[in-house]
């Protein structure tokens, strides 16, 4: 008998092993669902997946009776903007701060314990300060987002900044590099993989802060809808959400990690 | 013409002494070869003409003039790993060189200054023999590749001094043949003055045209960083110069 850490699955026993759970998960729900709809048929809990399905066709497939839209894809695109837009800025001041302070020695003895202090604050805690100063509008809910993610983002970049080994600005020096050329052509190319692990480290937090600001502030957007149902307990439109956005982040990690590995091939891992 | 003068040259760490009095003449084309005991400080002293240490007395003179305070394109380096550029290929790895030489601003080459660049950079690549794997990164090199390539690229710059840190102590003995004919080529060939640390003495009787023994002639047990290393040995040789 093998050890335990020497016995592995083949491709299509991991397949089915990475599969159990979510079956596991599913058939408790299909099977406590129909238990409490047996009990009481108006039960609003774990609705069945009829109703979810017409949710769905409800939301995606049709029109609003109000405002005529399709309310699962305005939703969408109202999030998605937001947390682009957000997303975007952060990383634009990520990379932008988190090379300055890992390459030029005066901007880290001024910048980094700031920026250390700032990552600390508690971006919720920040939210009607943002309110206050900026309004209910956009402009807030793509600040919260910045603010909670772009702190995180400076640091982390300007750290494997840091990492580069000294070998190499070394020996970029030698080959007459100003600290300019340095970071053009030997700091900023190595930095696009790695912030690029950075945001989809930053995407669960991104989202978080997202779907905060939307519950307080909004007429539309993913994290605008749930909130806004949950008034009517209408967990059959609570629970395709969820999973639209759960799919929605995923979907985004697998992109970002896609292109990591298709445009920065050389900072794949073991190449 | 390049000369490198040291004259009672001190350097400390705090109370740890490293080198002491170390006094050294050398002149134009030489290669100097260093060997010692690990942890004797040659390799402090190759950061002392690489600019990122300074000495804690004497003097240590290039040209005459003290040493700059930082690394510039007049003295090359070749460390014994991870001084190639990972993102960038092996024909790219070359020409950085020549491109930060020519673009100040955007530290890139176009039109026919970058086709004369990249001329002079395939031809190093032909004399290095890595034509066929121009366009690899240098992950995807062995590291005999990869030592290659990286003394290529520190020399295409012509600097007037190469600095190398036990360049083939992580290569296999087999292929240090090939890596001496080559250092030996590109000596002849750019006229630089070359030092290079070695922990392999038949290696060092038979590049250079001067061997330096860096050691210790006091030792305290009881303190035993009171006293720094200085050169004991200094071995004029034959050497491999071109007749030319
Ligand atoms: N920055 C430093 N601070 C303190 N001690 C140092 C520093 N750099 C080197 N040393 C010490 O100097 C001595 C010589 O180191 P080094 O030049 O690397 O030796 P070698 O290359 O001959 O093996 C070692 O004892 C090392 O610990
Ligand atoms: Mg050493």
């Amino acid at each position: 008998m093998r050890r335990l850490i020497n016995r592995r699955p083949g491709r299509g026993g991991a397949f089915g092993l990475g599969l159990l759970p979510f079956i596991l998960v599913i058939s408790a729900y299909l099977y406590y669902s129909h238990q409490r709809l047996e009990a009481n048929p108006g039960d609003k809990l774990l609705p069945a997946p009829a109703s979810i399905g017409a949710a769905i066709h409800r939301y995606a497939l049709e029109e609003d009776e109000r405002t005529g839209d399709y309310l699962l894809w305005t939703d969408t695109r109202a999030s998605l903007e937001r947390l682009g837009m957000g997303l975007a800025i952060s990383a634009a001041i990520g990379l932008g701060l988190g090379l300055a302070i890992g390459v030029v020695p005066y901007l880290r003895a001024s910048a980094a314990p700031f920026v250390a202090a700032v990552s600390l604050v508690p971006p919720l805690a920040v939210l009607p300060i943002l309110f206050i100063a900026v309004g209910l509008g956009e402009l807030a809910k793509v600040t919260l987002i910045v603010v909670g993610v772009a702190p995180v983002i400076v640091r982390d970049l300007a750290m494997r900044t840091a990492e580069l080994p000294t070998e190499q600005i070394i020996k970029a020096q030698t080959l007459g590099a100003s600290t300019w050329q340095l970071v053009l052509r030997v700091v900023l190319p190595q930095s696009w993989p790695r912030l690029i692990d950075a945001l989809r480290l930053s995407l669960g937090s991104a989202w978080l802060f997202l779907i905060a600001a939307e519950a307080i502030a909004s007429t539309e957007g993913l994290g605008f809808r749930i909130f806004l149902v949950r008034r009517y307990l209408a967990m059959d439109v609570i629970l395709p959400y969820v999973a639209w956005i759960t799919l929605l982040a995923l979907a985004m990690d697998r992109l970002l990690r896609l292109v990591r590995a298709k445009a920065f091939a050389w900072a794949e891992p073991g190449v | 013409m390049t000369q490198v003068t040291v004259k009672h040259m001190w350097k400390e760490y705090g109370g740890h002494v490293v080198l002491e009095n170390v006094n050294l003449h050398v002149g134009d084309h030489e290669f100097v070869t260093i060997v010692g005991a690990s942890g004797c400080g040659k390799t402090t002293f190759l950061r002392m003409l690489l600019g990122i240490e300074a000495p804690s007395r004497g003097e240590f003179l290039i040209d005459g003039r003290p040493l700059p305070g930082e690394p510039g394109p007049d003295r090359g380096i070749v460390f014994q790993r991870y001084s190639l550029f990972p993102h960038l290929t092996v024909l790219q790895n070359l020409l950085l060189g020549l491109e930060l030489k020519d673009a100040p601003l955007t530290g890139r080459l176009f039109g026919a200054a970058r086709r004369r660049a990249l001329d002079k950079a395939r031809t190093l690549l032909a004399a290095i023999g890595l034509e066929a794997a121009a366009n690899k990164h240098p992950a995807q090199l062995s590291g005999g590749m990869q030592q290659r390539l990286s003394i290529a690229q520190s020399v295409i710059r012509e600097p007037k001094i190469l600095l190398l840190d036990e360049p083939f102590g992580a290569l296999d003995p087999g292929i240090t043949a090939d890596m001496h004919e080559l250092i030996i080529k590109l000596w002849n060939a750019h006229k630089m003055t070359i030092f290079m640390v070695t922990h392999d003495l038949k290696e060092s009787f038979a590049l250079g045209t001067r061997l330096l023994v860096f050691d210790k002639v006091r030792i305290d047990p009881q303190a035993p960083e009171a006293f720094g290393a200085t050169i004991t040995y200094n071995i004029p040789l034959k050497g491999q110069r071109s007749a030319s």
